[in-house]
């Protein structure tokens, strides 16, 4: 721990969406570098999936900076994405393609050729467990192979930098387990940011969780000093207890931790 | 451009992926052979041309080219699956352009499969194959300028009933003006040039010129900037229309 920091592979600073008169993300920062997983927390409607959207590049901020990998998401989004595994909330896809079409599709998009397209194919659907469905259309899946079709799209070209939305939503718990070793694996060397609404989830693959309140960071700090916050006499799921305590009360102070 | 080529492979695929591009391609088959034969009385003009089958074929556009605008983007947006492909490094520009083509393709196909008429017409008689030739020429730079149109309203909205709708009133507005019964409608305090530039804006005025055998640089000219415009205002709408 006593080297210097790396140099963050993303970098957002004051991010805001206005959607309308609703002010869904009011200055946020986040700022994740390798080897960091970050738990972005809080509760339905807080500015999660808006505030990922702006990261992906899929919508413009209405102020603030990104940066991935040092380039502008703004200025030349075409190589910011190139950098970026993204896996939107829901895990849309093309519901006529097969699993086999869509990666295929996904591989040409990301410039693979056709061996190396097959070779990094075949080992995501080892991976994420998709060879019974390889050749079933999408819209015959269920939530859960939906969602690991996503999870292989979003990984396809070993991104250096991941956003996911709430990825283990709909997955059975040896998939929750397996996606979750996944993650922590690919954490070593990886910026990740994943959103989730099991904060068990935290404790088991996050090194940092951030919460987010009404478009503003009420936490940011390790999962030990999320727990921290709990008075000692709370004893089962304490992170539930510190979560509803910082994002129920008005009072809540911003970045306790950070 | 790569990107292009991608994205209209896997749009066109699209279209074939379900039984519905069949249905679809039946449904305008029959109908061009109805208005041909039947209404354009192919057989008792006495005469070997397709005549009647370009005559028609504005309307059947009116109805059939909408059914294939409406999904373009609408679909994409009601599916969410226009957050994956903007969040892939891969241009908006170069995504509409990708959709565009693998549209128009498929209406090329669609016509395409209309030359039997053309091969009836030679069996029967002694067509101009050249007239046959421009008028497919022009009905195809028409249903591209129809679809540019139509994929542009269709980026307006997740819903593609309205999307068809949408259409089917733009492409009315833009044919309607170049009927020759036109000029009486309008009211007589409107200045001739006024009426003579709907007329011109009229898809139907270039269309039919385009009937006659010989190809005026000015109306491919007319109905390539229509597509170059619709497709420009068509990314414009999607990043004003993507979030919501
Ligand atoms: N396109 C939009 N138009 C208007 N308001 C929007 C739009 N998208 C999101 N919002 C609003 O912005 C706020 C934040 O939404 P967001 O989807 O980011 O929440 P979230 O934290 O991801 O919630 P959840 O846990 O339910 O997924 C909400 O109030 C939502 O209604
Ligand atoms: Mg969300």
């Amino acid at each position: 721990m006593e080297e210097p920091p790396l140099d963050p592979y993303i970098d957002a600073h004051g991010l805001r969406k206005e959607f309308g008169s609703i002010l869904a993300v009011d200055g946020v920062d986040l700022v994740v570098r390798p080897g960091e997983v970050l738990g972005f927390l809080g509760p339905n409607g807080a500015g999660k999936s808006t505030t990922m959207k702006m990261v992906t590049g899929f919508l413009e901020p209405t102020a603030g900076t990104i940066r991935i990998l040092g380039a502008d998401m703004l200025a030349d989004p075409r190589q910011a994405k190139r950098h970026i595994g993204y896996l939107p909330e829901g895990a849309p896809a093309w519901p006529d393609m097969t699993v086999a079409e869509f990666l295929a599709f996904i591989a040409e998009v990301r410039g693979f050729d056709r061996p190396a397209a097959a070779r990094r194919t075949e080992e995501l659907v080892e991976l994420v467990h998709l060879g019974g469905v390889f050749h079933q259309t999408i819209e015959t899946l269920s939530k859960g192979f939906k969602r690991r079709v996503g999870l292989a799209q979003a990984i396809y070209h070993d991104p250096p930098v991941l956003v996911l939305d709430e990825p283990t939503d709909g997955l059975d718990p040896n998939q929750k387990h397996e996606v979750r070793e996944l993650i922590r694996r690919m954490g070593e060397k990886k910026a990740i940011v994943l959103s989730t609404h099991i904060l068990e989830e935290v404790e088991a693959v996050c090194t940092r969780a951030v919460i987010i309140n009404r478009g503003r960071t009420v936490f940011d700090g390790s999962p030990d000093e999320l727990d921290a916050q709990a008075p000692t006499e709370v004893e089962r799921n304490r992170l539930d207890w510190v979560f509803r305590h910082i994002t129920t009360s008005d009072t809540a102070v911003a970045g306790d931790a950070a | 451009m790569s990107s292009v080529r991608t994205i209209f492979k896997r749009e066109f695929a699209g279209y074939f992926a379900t039984p519905l591009a069949a249905v679809y391609l039946v449904i305008f088959l029959a109908l061009t052979g109805i208005f041909t034969f039947n209404m354009g009385a192919l057989y008792e003009s006495g005469q070997a041309s397709l005549r009647p089958f370009f005559g028609y074929l504005p309307q059947l556009f009116l109805f059939l080219v909408p059914a294939i605008a409406m999904r373009i983007w609408a679909e994409e947006r009601r599916l969410g699956t226009v957050e994956l492909l903007m969040t892939l490094p891969v241009s908006v520009g170069e995504m509409v352009i990708g959709k565009f083509l693998a549209a128009w393709a498929f209406a090329g196909v669609a016509l395409l499969l209309t030359t039997p008429l053309w091969l009836t017409v030679s069996y029967l008689g002694d067509p101009d194959h050249g007239v046959i030739l421009t008028g497919y020429f022009g009905s195809l730079l028409m249903a591209g300028a129809f679809l540019a149109v139509g994929s542009c309203l269709s980026a307006l909205t997740k819903n593609q009933v309205i999307a068809f709708v949408l259409c089917l009133i733009a492409f009315f507005a833009l044919l309607l003006s170049g009927y020759p019964g036109f000029s009486e409608l309008v009211p007589g305090w409107l200045p001739k040039v006024v009426v003579d530039a709907l007329a011109y804006l009229s898809f139907l005025t270039h269309y039919e010129a385009l009937q006659k055998g010989v190809i005026d640089l000015r109306d491919v000219f007319f109905f390539a900037s229509v597509i170059v415009a619709a497709l420009f205002i068509n990314t414009l709408v999607l990043d004003w229309k993507k979030a919501d």
